[in-house]
């Protein structure tokens, strides 16, 4: 049971209240109502179309592929989706926003109320559950970006992010704690990958997050809210919740008041400040946008989203556990991050496709190697599981070589190694090196006899009942084998001659 | 020969076709006479290379024995809303000073296309707002129209489409585009005794017309008579994918099906339109036109339109709230004019920029726009107006079971003298009592002249119809036109 989270001031205990609304760029080619391309990195300004640069006389076109990815999106959080939405105008005026309006989903968003279940240990997969529930998600224009540091007295607007599109997915007031917001984001993350809507690089802006905290006496009503804007990573997120509701706890303490107020977060100084309070707070006069019409979904838009939603973590997870017959740890593992189920499904197939075994008898050893071999490699090259330089297919055929008795456990670590320095395949490497595993019986038992006869002392004491020299044996015997012999074969022999 | 330039569309093209004259002598002609009228100032940008290069190319294309467009060799001027490929636009405002397009407006593209040429860029009311012409920052525009008697103060030629109205009405071009979005071709037209349409919301595309209200902003065109009319309409009109609000329908085949035998038509008169303040020459020419469609065969029918008196005052709230977030993007960032006093901050540049660019009307209306948006006031105001809006929808919904057609006068007074009303903005935007209700519920509808006042000043007639029914428009404007006979000209003064 995970301990409740409390912040502890001089005169008591507060209780934090944490809501959080997640930017999440949707994956597409092009803009929400541009045909610009929307790809990371590209040089200032060369991504902006006539609309995006908001010339005279232009206007959105919604791209349809947006609103399909929100519905899957919705669809996967088991959110209600609206079939009637509408693009609302937030209008205030900014250098990086070329319309002098954000086109955004006030009134009617496209996807309502759903909720995502998170684990709050994840690495222990028995720690308790929470279902964090959303609000809404609705898509939006993103602004441009300024440049401060190319001027001495000018800033710089670089548009290509202008008019790119976003979800904002709104959950309700219902974490308390760094870690339940941490695990939330993360679990989001995870689904929005598996979906495709959005890529989830938080480095690269793609995902970023609005922190509402506020702190309050157990029982009592809400606390006035602050809200830091645009937290982009979760080790930052967990620290905002920490620093925001230890600043409000300290203040209230003080006799002051904790006042509504945007705030952000300078991960320096490890502090939040204020950018602008309620008072100067925009009016951004929200009106239905005349240029767009209302977004309606039919039902066979509705069908195709639906059925061409993924496997789910939650619902691969349990798979994983119920017919493959992993842990629940490795499940959990393997289920966390698309890329990795991914890639472990693909493992198994291809195990499956040269063994002709089933997938159950392989299920396992290949969870085994991913999480522990391929994992500790990557870890070790420090190179994630998208830069492995061994593919699924490589993987495959190494196991398949342990699984049918070519090669053994301990050569496939070295064949491994081989693999990972000069990117051959495993079998070729076997091949070259004559690492294949002796399964001749006649070979083995030549060995044996000779080593029997070096050492008649032991085989006196073995037969005498210290059955424990067995391993003895084996060692010997796999030495004078050079590690090829196949030990179950081993085994079976110096059994066979030393019992009789 | 004839004097070209007083010839509409469908005799231009036709003698172009012919080979009666040459498109470059149409283009000449007309070039001459825009050269000539610069006391009206109907033009903000003249362009006679362009006029003249693009009749060659429909000569060329002539001679060639290549098909020719609806509109080949026909200039006409262009409002200087739409945006033009290398031609100046600036939407009469100097926020927009210097602004040259890189891009063409779909309207515009599609006329060229049908083998019209542009003689300039038209004067207009700034950001299309105003209803004569008073507001534009390039100067009034003067109709070519005077009291008779010897009265020679200035008259408005309506507006905001008053540039346009004013080259028809003086010959200064056969034709030109016009945009709508409270009245603003239908009282040019009726002021200046030329014929213009505004069709069904969503029929002109408005990509690259610089918006003012986008849920009522359509464009049209102005022209002599109802087929020129038809003719233009027919290559201005057309489904956009650029546009989310364009119709995705046909464009009928208007020239050809016009009918003015209107037997078995129901022609509906809305007893909310007789209303004070209205003068009694309109009065009497509404009368005019209830006798002329019965002539024609209609049966003529009393509707009701009970939420009329609520239109105006609706569409004062819902045009200048849209006005107001469209006419954001004027910042002075990128394009346009930029005002920057030293030391100013971003802030003080919006602000000098936007006091220094836009004019007073127009300023009047963003500041009404976001006034009726602000929190507080959006459910009171602007969803109010949204309301409203549903219900003269509803009302014109329920007419339309009743009649094919409304006949209505198109304002409630001929021209006035420049002057008059531009310090009462009230009593300016009660010049456009009948335009706004079509407008509100994004129904076509059209000026016809009818004849003219006792001070010799023209009238028009306007004529409503159902959505997409812009046929059943111009059929029963057209049998107006064959009875009205209209022939009155301004005397030539400039």
């Amino acid at each position: 049971m995970t301990q409740k989270y409390t912040v502890q001031g001089a005169t008591g205990e507060f209780e934090v209240v944490i809501g959080l609304e997640v930017h999440a760029q949707i994956s597409t080619q092009s803009k929400l109502f541009s045909g610009s391309s929307t790809e990371f990195g590209a040089e200032p300004n060369s991504q902006v179309s006539l609309i995006d640069a908001a010339m005279p006389g232009m206007l959105p076109v919604p791209n349809m592929e947006c609103m399909r990815q929100a519905v899957r999106t919705g669809m996967a959080l088991g959110a209600q989706i609206n079939k009637y939405s509408r693009f609302d105008r937030k209008n205030y005026f900014y250098a990086d926003l070329p319309q002098g309006y954000q086109i955004s989903q006030l009134y009617h968003p496209i996807v309502g109320e759903g909720e995502i279940e998170v684990t709050l240990d994840e690495k222990d997969p028995d720690s308790a559950t929470k279902k964090i529930g959303v609000e809404r998600i609705h898509v939006e224009q993103d602004a441009g970006k300024l440049m401060h540091d190319q001027h001495p007295t000018m800033s710089y607007v670089d548009l290509n992010r202008c008019g790119v599109a976003l979800m904002e997915i709104v959950s309700k007031p219902d974490m308390t704690s760094p870690r339940e917001a941490g695990a939330y984001v993360k679990k989001l993350r995870s689904i929005l990958r598996y979906v495709g809507s959005c890529d989830g690089n938080m480095e690269q802006g793609s995902m970023r997050a609005d922190v509402n905290v506020s702190v309050r006496r157990p029982g009592e009503e809400l606390g006035t809210r602050t809200e830091t804007k645009n937290v982009n990573s979760i080790r930052f997120l967990m620290q905002v919740v920490e620093i925001e509701a230890r600043r409000q706890v300290d203040l209230i303490e003080d006799g002051g008041e904790v006042v509504q107020e945007t705030r952000l977060f300078d991960p320096n100084r490890m502090e939040t400040r204020s950018m602008r309070s309620k008072e100067d707070a925009h009016d951004y006069r929200y009106f239905p946008d005349p240029d767009l019409l209302p977004v309606e979904l039919d039902d066979a838009f509705l069908e195709e989203c639906r059925s061409s939603l993924p496997e789910l973590p939650d619902e691969k997870r349990l798979r994983y556990e119920n017919e493959l017959g992993l842990t629940a740890y490795n499940a959990a593992v393997l289920t966390a991050e698309s890329e990795t189920s991914y890639w472990f499904e693909e493992l198994l197939a291809q195990s499956v496709e040269r063994t002709g075994k089933s997938d159950k008898d392989l299920a396992k050893q290949c969870a085994n190697w991913l999480l522990s071999e391929l994992f500790g490699a990557l870890n070790k090259l420090g190179v994630t599981l998208e830069e492995s330089p061994v593919s699924p297919s490589q993987g495959a055929e190494l196991l398949s070589l342990v699984a049918d008795g070519t090669i053994s456990g301990k050569i496939a670590k070295d064949v491994f190694e081989i693999m990972l320095e000069t990117k051959q395949g495993a079998e070729q490497i076997v091949e070259e090196k004559s690492l294949k595993q002796v399964s001749d019986t006649g070979a083995i038992e030549a060995a044996i006899n000779d080593i029997i006869a070096a050492n008649e002392d032991k085989v006196a004491q073995y037969r005498g009942g210290n059955e424990r020299l067995l391993g003895f044996f084996v060692g010997q015997t796999m030495k004078a084998m050079q590690g090829k012999a196949n030990p179950q074969i081993v085994n079976e022999i110096l059994k066979k001659i030393l019992d009789n | 020969m004839t004097d070209i330039t007083e010839l509409g569309i469908a005799a231009i093209r036709d003698g172009v076709a012919s080979g009666e004259f040459t498109a470059v002598e149409v283009a000449e002609a007309f070039n001459s006479n825009v050269a000539a009228a610069s006391a009206l100032n109907a033009f903000i940008v003249e362009t006679p290379e362009i006029a003249l290069s693009m009749a060659k190319s429909v000569d060329d294309d002539r001679a060639a024995g290549k098909d020719l467009g609806k509109m080949a060799g026909v200039p006409i001027g262009m409002k200087d809303l739409f945006c033009t490929e290398g031609t100046q636009t600036t939407a009469a405002s100097n926020i927009l000073g210097g602004f040259v397009p890189q891009y063409e407006s779909t309207v515009s593209a599609n006329l060229w296309k049908a083998g019209a040429g542009m003689l300039g860029k038209l004067n207009l009311d700034q950001f299309a707002m105003g209803s004569s012409n008073e507001t534009s920052a390039f100067g009034n525009v003067i109709s070519p129209w005077r009291i008779s008697g010897g009265n020679n103060a200035p008259l408005a030629p309506g507006g905001s489409s008053g540039g346009s109205s004013t080259a028809v009405s003086a010959r200064l071009c056969p034709a030109a585009t016009g945009t709508d979005t409270g009245g603003s071709i239908r009282q040019p037209a009726a002021f200046t005794g030329i014929t213009g349409i505004k069709p069904t919301y969503g029929r002109c595309s408005r990509w690259g017309v610089v918006a003012f209200a986008s849920s009522l902003d359509q464009a049209g065109p102005m022209a002599h008579d109802v087929r020129d009319c038809a003719i233009m309409l027919e290559s201005m009109a057309g489904f956009d994918p650029k546009d989310s609000t364009s119709l995705d329908l046909p464009v009928p085949d208007w020239e050809a099906a016009l009918n003015s035998d209107l037997k078995g038509k129901k022609v509906g008169v809305p007893r909310e339109y007789r209303m004070d303040g209205t003068d009694q020459d309109i009065l009497d020419s509404w009368d005019q036109g209830i006798a002329w469609l019965k002539d024609a065969g209609a049966d003529i029918v009393d509707i009701s339109l009970p939420h009329t008196k609520y239109a105006l005052p609706a569409y004062y709230i819902i045009a200048p709230a849209e006005a107001s977030s469209n006419l954001s993007r004027y910042d002075g960032v990128r394009y346009g004019m930029r005002e920057l006093p030293e030391g100013a901050n971003l802030q003080d540049m919006y602000a000098a920029t936007r006091s220094e660019g836009f004019g007073p009307e127009v300023k009047r209306r963003i500041m009404i726009g976001t006034y009726v948006l602000s929190a507080g006031f959006y459910d009171a105001y602007y969803t109010q107006a949204q309301k409203v809006r549903t219900l003269i929808s509803q009302d014109f919904k329920a007419a339309f079971q009743q009649c094919d057609v409304i006949l209505a006068p198109t304002t409630p007074t001929a021209s006035f003298p420049l002057g008059d009303k531009d310090k009462d903005p009230l009593s300016m935007y009660l010049n456009d009592v009948f335009a706004v209700p079509a407008s509100m519920a994004g129904l076509p509808a059209m000026s016809v002249p009818c004849g003219l006042n006792k001070d010799g000043l023209p009238l028009g007639l306007q004529i409503i119809g159902n959505m997409f029914d812009e046929q059943g428009v111009l059929n029963a404007g057209l049998a107006i036109e064959e009875r009205a006979g209209f022939t009155a000209r301004p005397n030539k003064w400039w």
